[in-house]
């Protein structure tokens, strides 16, 4: 398995405040990474420094083959990116969203045109092309986002809290697509403070207070902190 | 009453913690005042004249003629006697008087003189008129001397020009009223407004509408305070206006605040009325912003003279609020008018204040 | 007599259904559950109980009182928490907490040891602004505004979200310990663990209450043999148990997949006949176990039908 991510003492201070410390790890190639910790735990401004948003204080980072300090636009390129809060312009249409954000990755306009006749046929929304974004229910956003996260192929898809709040047969139909992007040897990277969701990542890293406390499998992490699902072991890590 | 001085207590909290908030109640009349204290030259049309004509000559009545039919003045009154003359200008019905001397001609043999009165509370329309006045007063003596076949530098008027009421013609007597019209709109109307809907966008609305508060509590618990604070504000601009840019206070001081507060109840019941209709403060800004500032900036005759507006503008001019709380404010403060002439203006704002109330109060829900 | 009694309840936005001819009651002292999603109707069921919106069609009552005539008097006996934690934020929490007591015309000395067990936490920051709190301190000190001039009924609109896990478990706990006091609480959530921790829940989709009971009741009405599966290649896994024979459905449940068998077919022998059905297919490092159905496959199923 190759690594994709690899990051190194990877530290960001603010003033005498350290928002991420010297954080080291490494992802494999389609593995569904999971980034956890509680609000201002330090996962908001690490993924920043990985996305080539913000610069690192010391330490490195490679991301999919570059390095986010000297070759931020080269890492941009390769990642793609969604939030539950915002991904998809509400006042456009499915059809007008997917050829925006070909064109801001570069894509060419047949390019833009077989993938969104494709994407369409797979999310069997080929009726709705024409429809406003804001009037989709929750669950067809979500995966009209996440599939617009993936228009340019790229390597790595950030996912942040992709699945809070949909109705649990949605969920599920979101994982599968992101089981399906793994299978293909898409790397995704998914940040969330729920616990629920942080069930579904192959392997999860924990932040406390910038620090990465923990980094294992989930079954690993149950059985090491002796508890019945990841909520517990959140519980029984962010008590010290 | 525990409740409703709780509530209050709180809005002064929620003002005096909020520096934005400050900065607009505070900062922005002063820098207003200041800012719009240079002149802006306005084109004018049809602006009410009188005409004092003892002489009634030939030449005096062409020369009246050609002025009203220039376009720019209207014939309001043919004058008898000084006195009139007087009487016209406090009312405010005219902008400008023409005063001929009795035994008015247009001869190579005497220079003869004419007198422009503007009305230099409106300073920026008083000279523009005076100007208009004079190249038309030019033209005539061009053309007289034409017809007579004579050198045109042999006829001569003479004008003599002479402002009322503000003989330095300082902008900013017309400002400052302007100025006060509009930071007590924006604070009371703009302000209630969006504190409202702060209270819908954080949900704490729910809460104060399912406690035992009254509809009415909550509406004069949120308005209490900015109407307080207005008059201080009002207070601000008047004194800023009378010992910076030297204004007169020639009238009754009961009398202005007492319409100072009225308006402020026009303002109040407005910003209510907004907060009823917008969900949030975004909203309430837009609506506040779009629908109540610039036109009380644009349509009261604050910048622009209501007179060279459009007929329809007009119409909407006269549904402003300022529009008649302006001439008020500067009756009051520069002629020194009292209500025997200002009961016009009062009245229509105080039928105002009791329409906006009646109708924000009927929309203020006490469910969602 | 019950506290809280609904009764054929409708209400739509226009075209949109948001509650669908919903009933149920809630005992005194009981803490209720809506389960469901964003979106289900959660919060209009809540502001139709807060009395704060009318509803198209149906009745609640509260208390015995009618909702809609005589909101007046239940608006006196309700405490209400919003979605959002609605608290003055520019306000230390002792100022908040002193102008909700005001309000509702109620003195924080009287009715301190109601709220002493949650204040005594939040007290050593009782000069820091609300805005500055926690999501957990945020919502304790809400809770604290909604109890100060102790209501009968506690409406509690989402009351998790933005919160960690350590605080939620935290106010799971004060509200087990409210029932003491006869408080009927009324709590929504979108997440199906929280479920447990209530007396009694109703799961709710679409506007539609889908099942009412206590948790180990839902759960007890599941009818399938239920298994949970995992291998290395979860995406394949899921695609292939689909089609195996006796196979009701499959999806994805946190690390394992959920496996749901006819419920004709005996659970022996199963583990290993998936075993070798994965196996054939070439998948690795698999594990099979059967599983206790949750509230949330209660809910997957109560979708599907």
């Amino acid at each position: 398995m190759s690594t994709i991510i690899s990051t190194n003492q990877l530290t960001k201070t603010f003033g005498a405040f350290t928002a991420v410390n010297a954080i080291s790890l490494e992802v494999n190639k389609g593995e569904i990474f999971g980034f956890l910790g509680a609000n201002g735990a330090g996962k908001t401004t690490a993924l920043k420094m990985l996305t080539g948003l913000l610069t690192p204080s010391s330490g490195s980072a490679m991301v999919a083959g570059f390095d986010v300090w000297k070759q931020p636009e080269q890492v941009k390129k390769r990642i793609g990116y969604m939030s539950q809060k915002f991904s998809l312009y509400e006042d456009l249409t499915i059809r007008e969203n997917i050829r925006l954000f070909g064109g801001i990755y570069g894509l060419s306009m047949s390019d833009i045109r077989e993938k969104t006749s494709h994407l369409l046929q797979k999310l069997e929304l080929e009726k709705e092309a024409g429809t406003l974004v804001k009037s989709l229910p929750l669950g067809w956003k979500q995966k009209l986002a996440f599939s617009v996260a993936m228009l340019h192929d790229p390597k790595i898809v950030f996912l942040d809290e992709p699945t809070s709040g949909v109705d649990p047969l949605t969920r599920r139909q979101f994982w599968e697509l992101i089981y399906e992007a793994a299978h293909r040897g898409v790397t995704l990277m998914v940040t969330t403070h729920y616990m629920e969701e942080a069930e579904y990542c192959n392997r999860l890293s924990m932040m406390v207070d910038g620090s990465l406390v923990a980094l294992d499998t989930p079954g690993a992490l149950k059985t090491q902190y002796q508890a019945k699902n990841m909520d517990e072991v959140f519980r029984k890590i962010a008590r010290g | 009453m525990t409740r409703f001085s709780a509530f209050v207590q709180k809005e002064f909290r929620h003002i005096l913690r909020d520096r934005r908030t400050l900065m607009i109640l505070f900062g922005m009349p002063v820098i207003q005042v200041l800012l719009f204290g240079y002149v802006l030259t306005n084109e004018i049309k049809n602006a009410s004249i009188a005409v004092l004509d003892p002489a009634k000559t030939e030449e005096s009545i062409a020369l009246t003629n050609k002025l009203v039919s220039s376009g720019y003045f209207q014939l309001e009154q043919n004058l008898v006697s000084q006195e009139e003359l007087d009487r016209s200008f406090r009312s405010g019905k005219i902008k400008m008087a023409i005063v001929f001397p009795s035994d008015f001609i247009v001869d190579p043999s005497k220079p003869s003189s004419i007198q422009l009165i503007g009305d230099a509370s409106d300073p920026n329309t008083a000279t523009s008129l005076i100007q208009y006045a004079n190249a038309i007063i030019a033209d005539f003596v061009q053309e007289k001397a034409q017809d007579t076949g004579m050198a045109s530098n042999q006829l001569t008027i003479r004008t003599e020009t002479r402002m009322r009421y503000n003989p330095e013609q300082k902008a900013v007597f017309n400002f400052v009223p302007g100025v006060m019209t509009l930071i007590l709109m924006l604070v009371s109307a703009m302000m209630t407004s969006i504190t409202i809907a702060r209270e819908k966008e954080l949900g704490t609305m729910e809460v104060l509408l399912v406690s035992p508060l009254k509809p009415v509590q909550i509406i004069l618990g949120k308005t209490a305070p900015y109407l307080a604070l207005t008059l201080l504000n009002a207070l601000v601009v008047v004194l800023v206006g009378i010992y910076i840019f030297g204004m007169p206070l020639k009238g009754s001081i009961l009398l202005l605040t007492a319409e100072c507060v009225l308006y402020m109840f026009v303002a109040l019941s407005l910003g209510i009325f907004i907060s009823t209709k917008a969900k949030d403060q975004m909203t309430a800004m837009f609506i506040s912003a779009l629908g109540l500032m610039m036109p009380t900036m644009l349509l009261s005759g604050f910048i622009f003279p209501r007179e060279s507006m459009p007929v329809p503008l007009q119409v909407i001019g006269s549904a402003i609020p300022a529009t008649w709380f302006n001439p008020i404010i500067k009756g009051i403060m520069i002629k020194g008018t009292g209500l025997d002439v200002l009961w016009k203006q009062t009245a229509v704002l105080g039928g105002m204040a009791i329409f906006f109330l009646a109708v924000s109060l009927r929309n203020f829900k006490d469910r969602l | 007599m019950p506290v809280i009694e609904v009764q054929q309840l409708s209400k739509s936005y226009g075209p949109l259904q948001a509650l669908e001819n919903l009933s149920f009651q809630v005992e005194k002292g009981e803490i209720f559950g809506l389960i469901g999603p964003d979106g289900a109707g959660k919060t209009t069921l809540f502001r139709i109980l807060a009395t704060l919106l009318l509803p198209d069609q149906g009745s609640i009552q509260l208390c015995g009182l009618d909702g809609i005539k005589e909101y007046k008097k239940i608006r006196q006996m309700l405490g209400y928490m919003p979605g959002r934690f609605s608290l003055y934020q520019d306000l230390t929490v002792e100022e908040n907490l002193e102008f909700f007591a005001s309000v509702f015309g109620a003195s924080i000395q009287k009715n301190y040891d109601l709220i002493a067990p949650i204040y005594t936490q939040i007290e050593p920051f009782k000069d820091r602004r609300a805005g500055a709190l926690s999501g957990g301190m945020k919502q304790k000190l809400a809770l604290c505004c909604a109890l100060i001039h102790r209501p009968k009924v506690l409406l509690l609109d989402e009351p998790g979200t933005g919160v960690d896990p350590v605080s939620r478990q935290e106010f799971w706990e004060m509200l087990a310990d409210l029932r003491r006091y006869g408080i009927t609480m009324l709590v929504s959530t979108p997440n199906m663990d929280e479920a447990e921790l209530c007396d009694r829940i109703a799961l709710i989709q679409h506007g539609n209450i889908m099942a009412i009971d206590t948790p180990s009741g839902i759960t007890n009405s599941f009818q399938h043999p239920l298994f949970a599966v995992r291998s290395d290649n979860m995406y394949t896994l899921i695609k292939e148990l689909r089609e195996m024979e006796g196979v009701k459905d499959c999806y994805a449940f946190g690390e394992y997949a959920h496996v749901k068998l006819e419920p004709s077919i005996a659970p022996t022998d199963t583990t290993a006949k998936i075993f070798q059905f994965l196996e054939n297919n070439g998948h690795t490092q698999i594990d099979i176990k059967p599983t206790a159905p949750t509230i949330e496959d209660c809910f997957i199923e109560l979708m599907k039908s």
